[in-house]
């Protein structure tokens, strides 16, 4: 299946190198937020509010003050002194730092306390006293824009509602006459609720401010650490912080899935605090605080599907209303404030739709931040496949076989989507066949019609999802106004040992082991030999950083055309070195030899060393590239999944017998990463899908905000995953990579919300809001009437 | 108060605050940070060690606690600069990625496998349940204590 070019010692593409930082990791020497101290270093708590909405009349800093060990309490008030009391978001709205006069979500930051210890900094955290003045807060978005819901955000200029903006793409009037003279309609309501990427480590940092050099160095938990520091300069630039002034250091972090994507109001206020006292300030968030203050998803989705009787799709139609919190902090592309929702067209050839989003603010905290994929593909996604199963259903058709017969054709690519993508490649059948062959598809729904005869509940579900990744292309994508570009610079030393480094930051990914990877491939320097560094953008050439599964489909691009530029050099130092014109030279991995005379070469490791010590007059010396990567088009990976739950007919608890997730990233750089990707990505969709959602009551209080009752799956509700691939390498991508890290987050919870509304089948359940529990299946046919209904095929 | 408690195998005498957590004694007096904090409820598991032979979650205990016992944390799990089978278990069984949640589950794993030298796949998921990965879906997880209970048997791989 994946053929490998290099031999195992130089680990090119294709081979399973094991990877170089587990060393680090399995010794516990991982160096991670937490571990860090600095002299001097001063500690940070925060007093969040306990209402969801409420005027602050009085913070009584005395008591606070009063404890030994105690420096400073820092309130709004004493940042709106410096102007540092609001900030930008990466979608150019604006968040409080720290409030002046009002609160808007349980769980906002409303004071910090600065000790010099955790402990003394905890004790005032519980001393201060604020006085708040409660009001009645907007909680339902769909009673945002009610006549008597109050104005949320006065501060921005013109905002007259709730409604934070409107967004649409496609034909709406060819779509809605389509759907007016379809034979078949189907409509569901559904909603990807509020959940949060709960990573093992929480968010932090040390900021350490000096201010004889007016340097700040930011050692903090960020997936984006050049996109991060010109945000602070952009905040802090007025005080004298200007962005060559800051160094933001990544370390190791302990899991990121998009949620250390964003600027937190802790960040900014341990700057602000060090800055002020002049000491280093750490500052780690509490569990409940970090699952309290961000959330993904939270998309009220109206999907609609027109077809024929006999299964042709003919349109779609999808209508979002976006529960954005008080503030838009997601960090989608500034042109695209809902992401990549448009893809939720689907894997389908159909000419046909039209989407529109109204994003709303309401009285919670600031949502739209990533689970595992940042951009909307998971709500899209969702959408698609359940309102495909739907329609299946109603015109009683087999899902696989409807899937089968609305595919994209793999000659069809590239393939013009109607909402304006042009999808790279894909090969959606072979995918699915090869799912289907893995567990005997035919053969499962035998088993169903006889178990459904003994009264038992199983279901298969299918998904069969484009992912759409590697944001993107200057043309259309920014954040900020800063071009999604990504970047490599490789630098190999005389002895032909290399570093690179790269504008990305692994959280988990394993970058360290597969960039070098992509240049071994390249330049057939050995893959061990081969240092990888990120994190510091003192460093590191600027870059966007990791999330929406970009690094490989843009970093892991300027890796390998960086490469490709060092061996063109390689080409004419070669050349030289031989006393032969450069056309007469060819390449095999590690060396360029004469054509007919193989006997003729030189080894990359000496044609580097010649460039410190023997170049041709007149080149450069010196073996040192950068490339700044600008992807022509995005990357579309697919996967075809099948779900089999069996469900308890008695208790409706429900458990995954199966699930074969079929994968197409493209060419594969590392096979174990990328499977232990698909893995990890399964196990957030099953999440999602069965467990996790944060609950709000009619309060605004998040009912569920500690990790005993937000439900993150154990290894005991975790399956043991099925994986597989095909591989349509990307047309445009220089090594024909997709990117990997969130296909299986998006394709699982459809997959696994269509087996559960399968195995409901009988009690005519047509569909099912996630996170489906035992207690939701009860309820749903409790209140259908239905629960005493015999199950019967 | 005064506590003395083996890490390691060697012998600690520190003054504490009455308060101090084990998982904070071991990160901050003894600056094994390799013990890591994930959550405040005894919920994730990452700061899992071993206290007289048995997985402790080390943010639940006082350090007063443990005085006059013995605790081993992940910096104490090689010998000699030889892995222990289950660090050699993760790194080959690609059983870690952000690398968080890794000295938690290796402890865990390791009085799992203290009890049950041949543990079953069931056996391993439920030993786990106390531990939170988000990055492997356990499944490498589950692989590698595996590897690791094969080694120490003397099966090779």
């Amino acid at each position: 299946m994946i053929q490998c070019k290099t031999s195992k010692e130089i680990g090119g593409m294709g081979h399973s190198v094991k990877r170089k930082e587990d060393d680090r990791f399995v010794h516990g020497t991982g160096k991670y937020i937490d571990d860090f101290t600095l002299p001097g270093m001063l500690f940070m708590d925060i007093i969040r509010s306990p209402y969801a909405y409420a005027k602050i009349t009085n913070i009584d800093k005395e008591a606070a003050m009063a404890i030994d060990g105690v420096v400073a309490v820092i309130t709004g008030k004493d940042l709106e002194q410096y102007n540092l009391h609001w900030m930008p978001t990466l979608m150019s709205d604006m968040q409080m730092v720290l409030p002046t006069d009002t609160v808007m979500h349980q769980g906002q930051e409303v004071a910090a306390v600065i000790a010099k210890s955790r402990e003394a900094a905890r004790d005032a955290r519980e001393a201060i006293m604020v006085e708040y003045e409660t009001m009645k807060p907007v909680i339902d978005p769909f009673k945002a824009l009610d006549d008597d819901a109050p104005l949320l955000r006065p501060d921005k200029e013109g905002q007259k509602n709730n409604q934070a903006w409107h967004w649409e793409v496609g034909d709406k009037e060819a779509t809605e006459k389509v759907f007016n003279e379809a034979e078949v309609v189907v409509k569901e309501q559904m909603h990807i609720p509020r959940i949060h990427v709960a990573s093992i480590e929480t968010c932090g940092c040390v900021a350490n401010y000096n201010k004889i050099d007016n340097h700040l160095t930011m050692y903090m938990t960020t997936q984006a650490p050049h996109a991060i520091r010109t945000v602070f300069a952009l905040v802090a630039g007025h005080v004298g912080l200007t962005e060559e002034k800051i160094r933001v250091i990544s370390p190791d972090i302990g899991g990121g899935f998009g949620g250390k994507v964003p600027v937190f109001p802790g960040y900014v206020i341990a700057i602000a605090a060090s800055f002020l006292i002049g000491k280093p300030v750490k500052w780690i968030e509490d569990r409940s605080d970090n699952l309290t203050n961000s959330f993904a998803r939270d998309y009220h989705i109206t999907a609609e599907m027109a077809g024929t009787k006999d299964g042709k799709i003919l349109a779609t139609r999808m209508k979002v209303l976006a529960d954005h919190g008080y503030t838009d902090a997601a960090a989608n592309p500034s042109k695209f404030p809902t992401g990549m929702f448009s893809i939720g067209t689907g894997s389908y050839d159909y000419p046909t739709a039209f989407m529109e989003a109204d994003a709303i603010y309401t009285n919670k905290p600031p949502g739209g931040v990533a689970y595992r994929c940042s951009f909307r593909v998971t709500e899209a996604v969702h959408a698609i496949e359940r309102i495909t199963d739907r329609y299946a259903l109603e015109i009683g058709k087999d899902p696989a076989e409807l899937r089968m017969q609305n595919f994209i054709k793999k000659e069809q690519f590239p393939y013009k989507s109607p909402t304006g993508w042009e999808y790279d490649s894909g090969d959606y059948h072979a995918g699915l066949e090869l799912a289907m062959k893995t567990v005997d598809y035919q053969k499962l729904r035998e088993e169903q019609k006889e178990l459904r005869k003994q009264g038992k509940l199983m279901g298969i579900g299918l998904s069969t999802f484009t992912e759409i990744v590697g944001a993107g292309p200057s043309k259309d994508f920014d954040i900020l106004g800063i071009k999604m570009f990504d970047s490599a610079e490789i630098r190999v030393h005389p002895t032909g040992k290399a570093i690179a480094r790269f504008g990305t930051k692994s959280q988990g990914q394993g970058h360290e082991t597969t960039y070098g990877q992509i240049i071994a491939e390249e330049l057939g320097i050995p893959s061990k030999d081969i240092i990888v560094e990120e994190g510091d953008t003192d460093t590191a050439p600027y870059g966007l950083g990791t999330y929406a599964s970009r690094s490989t489909p843009t970093a892991g691009a300027a890796a390998a055309i960086a490469a490709r530029k060092l061996r063109d050099k390689a080409k004419k130092i070669a050349a030289y070195l031989l006393e032969v014109s450069e056309d007469d030279l060819e390449w095999e991995t590690g060396k360029f030899f004469v054509k007919g005379a193989p006997e003729k070469s030189k080894t990359i490791q000496e044609i580097v060393f010649a460039s410190y010590t023997n170049h041709p007059q007149g080149m450069e010396a010196g073996f040192e590239a950068t490339h700044y990567y600008d992807p022509p088009n995005l990357t579309f990976p697919s996967g075809a999944y099948i779900c089999v739950v069996d469900i308890d007919p008695e208790t409706f608890d429900i458990k995954v017998r199966r699930f074969v997730a079929i994968d197409d990233a493209g060419n594969i750089i590392n096979p174990m990463v990328a499977q232990g990707q698909v893995h990890g990505g399964l196990t957030q969709g099953l999440a999602p899908a069965m467990y996790e959602e944060i609950i709000y009551d009619e309060e605004g209080n998040a009912i569920n905000g500690t990790l005993m009752d937000y439900l993150v799956p154990t290894a005991v509700e975790s399956p043991n995953w099925e994986t597989g691939h095909t591989v349509t390498p990307s047309p445009h991508h220089p090594i024909g990579a997709k990117g990997i890290g969130e296909s299986p987050t998006v394709g699982a919870p459809p997959a696994i919300a269509n087996a559960i509304v399968d195995a409901l089948k009988p009690y005519g359940v047509t569909h099912m809001d996630i996170p489906i529990t035992p207690y939701k299946i009860f309820k749903k046919l409790k209140d259908m009437g239905v629960l005493d209904k015999p199950i019967t095929e | 108060m005064e506590v003395k408690i083996t890490v390691n195998g060697k012998s600690e005498t520190r003054t504490i605050e009455d308060r101090m957590l084990l998982a904070q004694f071991l990160r901050e007096e003894l600056n094994l940070t390799g013990t890591h904090i994930g959550c405040d409820t005894s919920g994730c598991g990452a700061c899992t060690v071993l206290l007289d032979g048995k997985a402790v979650k080390s943010c639940t205990l006082l350090a007063a606690q443990a005085d006059g016992c013995e605790v081993t944390t992940i910096e104490g799990m090689s010998k000699n600069g030889e892995l222990h089978p289950l660090q050699e278990g993760f790194k080959e069984e690609h059983g870690l990625q952000c690398g968080f949640c890794t000295p938690g589950m290796i402890m865990v794993a390791a009085d799992l496998l203290s009890k049950n030298s041949s543990p079953t796949e069931t056996e391993i998921r439920e030993a786990l349940e106390g531990n939170f990965c988000r990055c492997t879906g356990y499944h490498n997880i589950v692989r590698s204590i595996k590897y690791a209970a094969e080694k120490m048997n003397g099966v090779t791989a």
